[in-house]
């Protein structure tokens, strides 16, 4: 039986994870995510997990890489400047090829920037962050129940590559509360782990779990055997939504809450006659390249909208590659964008002389 | 009664196990292993009381002792 | 005759890549005949720090992790808690434990966290070239102190065996030697309760091994041997600091 509940995106983070067979937290107090290890405090001690809150971010990563290592599905959650601390943990771990889910409920920067909600370390989830020729995955929910959804898909994303996952959001998704549809905990399978330090019990070879290659050959090994599976994990892993782009003329580019406002504005330029889609990426990597690529071949213009200076709208731009425009809007000091002030760049849009 | 095994090619030549020997049996021997260290040996078997100070010195486990 | 001394079971038999005459192979061996002597090596995880010590994995036969530097507690911790019933220790250097690495291994020993910490002290940075360690000599001379430890402006040697007994919550702790057969023994007797420690579910034990770098020193291996008990020792007294598991 599905239960429906009123929760609020961190929670959902956390009964999220749980559902998804999460029993160990490591994590340190931040804001707008608290209510992250919060929750976790109160129920995984109530059900065999382990919650620590850690010494430090840098402590809560490397935890997860110890948990991880040994075979357990594990966590961490943090705002921006807690992530950033996070970074070398993390390369790290995509280094040993272990699977984990890292949660951004992002806050505006740089430095200590803001408490309130921001979209700017896109470049920081999607490109890197740490040190190293690595990927994260990395979805973005744009609802509550797409957060509780996401964090099942994260671990099990997560297990199948032995790769780090992250979940992108912001202050405002973790802030609001919406009903949610709480189903039935999934018989999880978590799959085996041959390679997790468990111990050489009965004969069994060594494991090692380490992202060392000091010879030139076996680093390049290494290297070569990760990008392989980014390869892999780019050909199955892109998801998104569209709305409405078939006949567009104009499409929406927009991630997590910026996509919830690009919807209401979409709905209102339809209702003036303007035919305006959504392109919403959920997979922030793997970017929905070609499938952005494709609308532009069709002829359709771009607009990206985002909480930051334009991060995400160089990936649409590479899609694009010179075939159509892609037009920016952003948000800079850590609000959201309001319906009127994106309704009105669209409107500029097609007075420019019908979008060319 | 007491027996020391050296593995040669294990030998760093660090000196150590010379250097506790109780009764001064161990030395650095005149020729090289692979790794080009004088590997340490044993000159009088026949005084080695199987004591073991020289393995327990012995960074890079090249020593065996049979009682 | 019957073998009295060889290689323990819980070492690969391997060349280890240390340079000649360094006691971290010492230490390591050590180490090796405790597990062996509990017969846990099947159930041992050990946790490689950054550092001379890296490479760890290829030495130790147990399942192993590679932390990152100084992280090795942290990694220890997510380990332990996910198996409580293995047995897990940090084998760590002085950069990484006691610099890059203090916040990790004093909160860790604070939590009680039930895992083994042996803790190489050799007053240097070995595998980056001879730097300047937080347990450095004053006046000692090293690549980043090329006058000497300059305590005014360097500070003096951590003490790390004696910050964590400011704790609460450590169960063992210890500073031992390897300079001689004799101090070797008690080092292993040492090394021996901090892993009965962890096994009988107790808690936190660390041992700090006093350990000689020949090559960073400027020294022979005997010199060093020498130096540790001349200069270390007076600085780094040796002894069980903390032994909680009777009556605790």
């Amino acid at each position: 039986m599905a239960d429906r509940v009123m929760m609020k995106g961190n929670e959902a983070i956390a009964e999220g994870a749980i559902r998804a067979g999460c029993r160990y937290f490591f994590g340190y107090p931040i804001t707008p995510q608290n209510e992250v290890p919060e929750y976790m405090s109160k129920r995984l001690p109530k059900i065999g997990g382990t919650f620590i809150q850690a010494e430090s971010e840098v402590s809560a990563i490397n935890m997860v890489y110890g948990a991880a290592g040994a075979g357990a599905r594990a966590m961490t959650s943090s705002s921006s400047p807690g992530i950033s601390l996070k970074q070398e943990g993390i390369s790290y771990i995509a280094g040993a090829e272990l699977p984990c889910v890292v949660v951004n409920v992002a806050r505006g920067g740089p430095g200590l920037g803001g408490l309130t909600p921001s979209q700017a370390d896109y470049f920081q989830a999607t490109k890197g962050g740490g040190h190293g020729d690595y990927h994260l995955i990395v979805f973005a929910p744009a609802s509550v129940q797409e957060i509780i959804d996401l964090m099942y898909e994260a671990f099990v994303t997560a297990d199948k590559y032995r790769n780090p996952v992250m979940i992108l959001a912001d202050g405002i998704l973790g802030q609001m509360m919406e009903p949610v549809t709480l189903s039935e905990i999934q018989d999880l399978k978590i799959p085996a782990k041959p390679w997790a330090t468990t111990g050489m019990t009965k004969g069994m070879p060594q494991r090692i779990i380490n992202s060392l290659g000091l010879a030139p050959e076996d680093l390049e090994k290494i290297n070569v055997r990760i990008q392989q599976k980014y390869q892999e994990i780019s050909k199955n892993e892109i998801r998104y939504q569209e709305e409405q782009t078939e006949d567009a003329d104009l499409i929406l580019v927009a991630y997590g809450t910026s996509a919830r406002i690009a919807k209401t504005v979409m709905i209102k330029a339809r209702a003036q006659g303007k035919k305006v889609g959504l392109f919403r990426p959920i997979s922030l990597w793997p970017f929905p390249t070609e499938e952005i690529q494709k609308l532009a071949r069709a002829g359709k213009h771009f607009m990206a909208i985002e909480m930051s200076a334009g991060q995400m709208v160089e990936d649409v731009k590479l899609a694009v590659n010179g075939k159509t425009t892609v037009n920016f809007f952003g948000k800079l000091n850590g609000t959201i964008p309001t319906v009127t002030e994106v309704y009105d760049a669209v409107m500029k849009c097609f007075s420019k002389g019908g979008l060319a | 009664m007491a027996q020391v095994k050296f593995n040669e090619e294990r030998c760093k030549g660090c000196e150590l196990c010379t250097s506790v020997c109780p009764k001064k049996i161990l030395k650095m021997a005149n020729r090289y292993n692979s790794k080009g260290y004088q590997p340490a040996e044993i000159i009088d078997q026949s005084q080695c009381t199987g004591c073991a100070s020289c393995a327990r010195m012995c960074p890079d486990v090249v020593i065996e002792v049979y009682r | 005759m019957e073998k009295v001394f060889g290689r323990p079971e819980a070492l690969q038999d391997r060349v280890y890549s240390y340079c000649p005459g360094c006691t971290h192979g010492i230490v390591h061996r050590l180490v090796a005949e405790v597990i062996d002597e509990l017969h846990v090596r099947e159930q041992t995880i050990a946790v490689a720090p950054v550092g001379c010590a890296v490479t760890a994995y290829n030495v130790f036969n147990c399942d192993c992790q590679q932390a990152s530097h100084g992280r090795a507690p942290a990694v220890a911790t997510g380990i332990k808690r996910v198996l409580p019933d293995k047995v897990v220790f940090t084998y760590q250097g002085d950069g990484d434990l006691a610099s890059i690495g203090t916040a990790e291994i004093v909160h860790a020993a604070n939590r009680g966290e039930k895992f083994t910490v042996i803790f190489i002290n050799n007053a240097i940075y070995g595998m980056t070239g001879g730097q300047m360690a937080p347990t450095t000599l004053p006046g000692q001379k090293t690549t980043t102190s090329p006058y000497g430890r300059d305590v005014a402006t360097t500070g003096y040697p951590i003490k790390m065996t004696e910050m964590l007994n400011t704790l609460e919550a450590p169960l063992f702790l210890a500073r031992v030697s390897v300079h001689d057969p004799k101090n070797v023994n008690l080092a292993k007797q040492a090394i021996r309760k901090a892993f009965d420690a962890q096994i009988q579910g107790k808690g936190f034990a660390m041992v700090e091994v006093l350990s000689t770098c020949p090559t960073n020193w400027g020294m022979t291996p005997i010199e060093a041997l020498k130096w540790v008990e001349t200069d270390m020792i007076p600085t780094f007294p040796l002894g069980i600091v903390r032994d909680l598991k009777e009556g605790a």
